[in-house]
């Protein structure tokens, strides 16, 4: 499939910026299944200070907030071919130890409820069951409901809410799947919406390793393991080390913060 | 605590008789009037409070300021015992830098089951954010400070390695300098290798370590948390002797993608920052954001390759008191080679049989938190009581993880200037290393610190440890 994305995200300030620092992982690379075509990143209020690989092998850029502005505008524009591999990533790549991905993180921390959940789908035939079982568990539990999370609600407090986004469903089987002894990631990407081109932002999945296929895609939000409507941009232990934007901002004022996404064929 | 084993005195075989490095200095000695060099001893101890030499050496942590005594009797090494030294640090400060960048990247260690998983899988010391990184010139640790204890003419033990920011070189370099100043009849008849060199050699040192992109003479910084921080001191004394900028957090900014200080020219980069701010607060965008101490930003620019930070984040892993028992292991890994210097055998309570025995003769063992420093938080058996002994024995059933178990050893002892003239008193020793792409630099000498009260075998400054002058001798 043939993906064109164009990620548009201001920030506003009320008063003048004198020194901010942005860390951007919004570049998705070429490989397991998609194939990354003119992708562009246009700054505006802010310059591009570095471009590294980070730990999890991110394209990671650093932008440094241009003296005085108010407005920053990093926009994203490019194609992406895809094939649909049942959401099977396979081998593990990098340096980054697959147990690292065992490691339980803040946000990942379980509890009683985490423990419960991951109870509940311990008897299973293997661990690509377990992991259905888990995704489908997760989503009777934790209500699609926007605007009840945010981005440091931590796993556990999301499962016992009974509500959370996409970013929450992911931290919830990360950690369960940690639980149960499989090492998970998570994803942060863009997702194909049918009949829906606009979108408020971008998605989140989770990978889970598996002995027989490697790591293999969840999508607990939409029931899915990802297809081809799926790109995949940044990973890591949590949405703290694939967060699509990263900030530090010297100073006091309000920051307004606005998406425009879209995702088409 | 007070021990009766017999330990090996490195002034004297018998009374009256001393070992052959100490020749000169005994005969010396013997010409001198213990009430003048009482008085040459108090004066170095002004000497010490009027320039200020007032931290802790071994606490990052805010400590109280007190000065830490100086005993005026030297410590001396021959020129065969340190050449023996030399080799053993160089030896093990290389497998270090091996194992640290082996644990970044492909981690064949792990993999060849030589160190196990969990030790490093579990270990917060181990940095994630390091993955990859391959520091320039593949240096991990640019300044290493091997602590040893001697228990006989050529038995020296590592009682640990400090990877991460090894404290207390100014003590070295003020030590000698006292020395040179109140005796320097002693430096024309004996031949004692300088130390001076010192900060030379480490800005020779970092300045060789600076990023592929410096085309020019490397810009040196020293990082420090400020004023408040007990070693400010040894900051602001070694940047100065360097001839390098002091900077706090405040002066350091992200322009055109390199780290910049502020001068009175406007931003100018940083090739190399020997930093002395810890991992955890070094740069908040990366790790603690609450950290005022650190520089935003300052991990991507080191993983662009635009900066060398001294030492590198990480190198914790290395001085983990967890791995220690690995280090000969370790250094048979990477440099193929048998160990020179010995570990002090120690028991990991993580495995039970450890546990047992340690818990069946914990009266007889020095047990230490893993990641302890500063001799807190540990039990020296001998010298506990019975209530001690079962507080802890339930600390450690309830975590045995935690702790590691070392026998108490025989450490030498070396005489001190008491009233009633020399007594013996323990001592350990710290040489100071630098590491640099070219070379390994070991400065003839180091800290040796000594346990003031008769019989201690503790010799942390926070536990009422002194410092003494250290000679080794030139061919």
């Amino acid at each position: 499939m043939r993906l064109r994305i164009s990620h548009k995200t201001t920030y506003n300030y009320d008063t003048p910026v004198h020194y901010a620092l942005q860390q951007l992982r919004l570049r998705p690379r070429t490989g397991h299944g998609q194939t990354v075509h003119d992708w562009t990143t246009e700054i505006s209020g802010a310059t591009r200070q570095l471009s590294f690989e980070d730990q999890y092998t991110n394209q990671t850029d650093l932008l440094l907030a241009d003296d005085g502005t108010t407005h920053i505008e990093v926009h994203c524009e490019g194609i992406v071919e895809t094939t649909d591999t049942a959401g099977v990533i396979g081998r593990h790549k990098g340096f980054a130890p697959l147990w690292l991905f065992e490691n339980e993180t803040a946000r990942t921390k379980p509890g009683p409820e985490l423990r419960r959940l991951a109870r509940d789908v311990a008897n299973a035939d293997d661990t690509l069951a377990q992991m259905h079982a888990l995704s489908a568990t997760i989503y009777e539990q934790v209500t699609y409901d926007i605007g009840k999370t945010d981005s440091t609600t931590p796993a556990e407090t999301a499962l016992a809410a009974g509500h959370g986004v996409c970013q929450d469903h992911a931290h919830i089987m990360i950690a369960a799947a940690r639980l149960l002894g499989h090492p998970a990631r998570y994803i942060s990407g863009y997702l194909l919406m049918e009949g829906l081109v606009e979108q408020d932002a971008s998605h989140a999945w989770c990978e889970v390793w598996t002995d027989s296929l490697g790591w293999v895609g969840f999508d607990v939000s939409n029931r899915i393991c990802p297809d081809d409507r799926y790109v995949r941009v940044a990973t890591g232990r949590d949405y703290g080390d694939a967060a699509p934007i990263l900030g530090i901002r010297q100073g006091m004022g309000q920051e307004d913060l606005h998406v425009a996404l879209q995702v088409q064929q | 605590m007070t021990e009766s084993k017999p330990h090996l005195d490195e002034m004297f075989v018998s009374e009256g008789a001393p070992r052959a490095p100490y020749e000169l200095y005994h005969d010396w000695f013997s010409g001198e009037d213990i009430k003048h060099l009482r008085r040459k001893s108090a004066e170095a101890e002004a000497f010490f409070r009027r320039i200020g030499i007032t931290f802790n050496v071994y606490g990052q942590e805010d400590a109280d300021e007190r000065l830490i005594p100086f005993d005026i009797v030297p410590r001396v090494i021959s020129a065969r015992e340190w050449a023996r030294l030399e080799r053993g640090i160089e030896q093990r400060v290389r497998a270090i830098n091996a194992f640290l960048h082996d644990i970044y990247h492909r981690q064949e260690i792990l993999r060849a089951g030589r160190v196990p998983k969990e030790l490093i899988a579990g270990n917060e010391a181990f940095l994630p954010e390091m993955i990859g990184v391959s520091p320039p010139g593949g240096v991990y640790t640019h300044i290493v400070g091997v602590d040893l204890v001697r228990t006989g003419p050529d038995e020296f033990f590592v009682l640990e390695d400090n990877a991460r920011t090894p404290s207390g070189v100014s003590y070295m370099l003020e030590n000698r300098e006292t020395m040179l100043q109140m005796f320097p009849e002693l430096f024309t008849n004996m031949k004692v290798r300088p130390v001076s060199d010192y900060p030379r050699a480490l800005r020779r040192s970092l300045a060789a370590s600076a990023p592929p992109c410096v085309t020019g003479k490397p810009e040196v910084a020293v990082l420090t948390p400020g004023i408040h921080n007990s070693a400010y001191f040894e900051h602001a004394f070694l940047a100065d002797q360097m001839g390098a900028e002091l900077v706090e957090s405040t002066d350091l900014r992200i322009t055109d993608g390199r780290v910049s200080m502020r001068t009175t020219q406007g931003y100018k980069p940083v090739d190399v920052l020997y930093r002395r701010v810890d991992d955890a607060y070094l740069d908040p965008l990366t790790f603690n954001p609450e950290s005022l101490l650190g520089v935003p930003g300052i991990m991507d620019v080191y993983r662009a390759g635009n900066i060398t930070i001294a030492n590198a984040p990480g190198t914790g892993i290395a001085d983990d008191k967890a791995l220690y028992s690995y280090m000969p292991d370790i250094v048979e890994f990477y440099t193929g080679e048998r160990a020179i210097l010995q570990n002090v055998p120690t028991w990991r309570c993580s495995e039970p049989d450890a546990l047992k025995y340690v818990l069946d003769n914990l009266a007889d063992l020095v047990v230490k938190e893993v990641h302890g420093s500063g001799g807190y938080g540990m039990l020296v058996g001998p010298a506990a009581s019975k209530r001690e002994l079962a507080t802890f024995e339930k600390k450690l059933r309830a975590r045995p993880a935690n702790y590691i178990a070392q026998p108490t050893l025989a450490l030498s002892t070396v005489p001190i200037l008491t009233q009633k003239g020399l007594a013996p008193r323990h001592v350990d020793l710290r040489p100071f290393v630098l590491v640099s792409p070219n070379e390994i630099n070991i400065t003839p000498g180091g800290l040796t610190r000594v346990a003031l009260k008769k019989g201690s075998l503790v010799v942390n400054s926070s536990q009422g440890g002194g410092t003494k002058d250290t000679w080794v001798l030139g061919e």
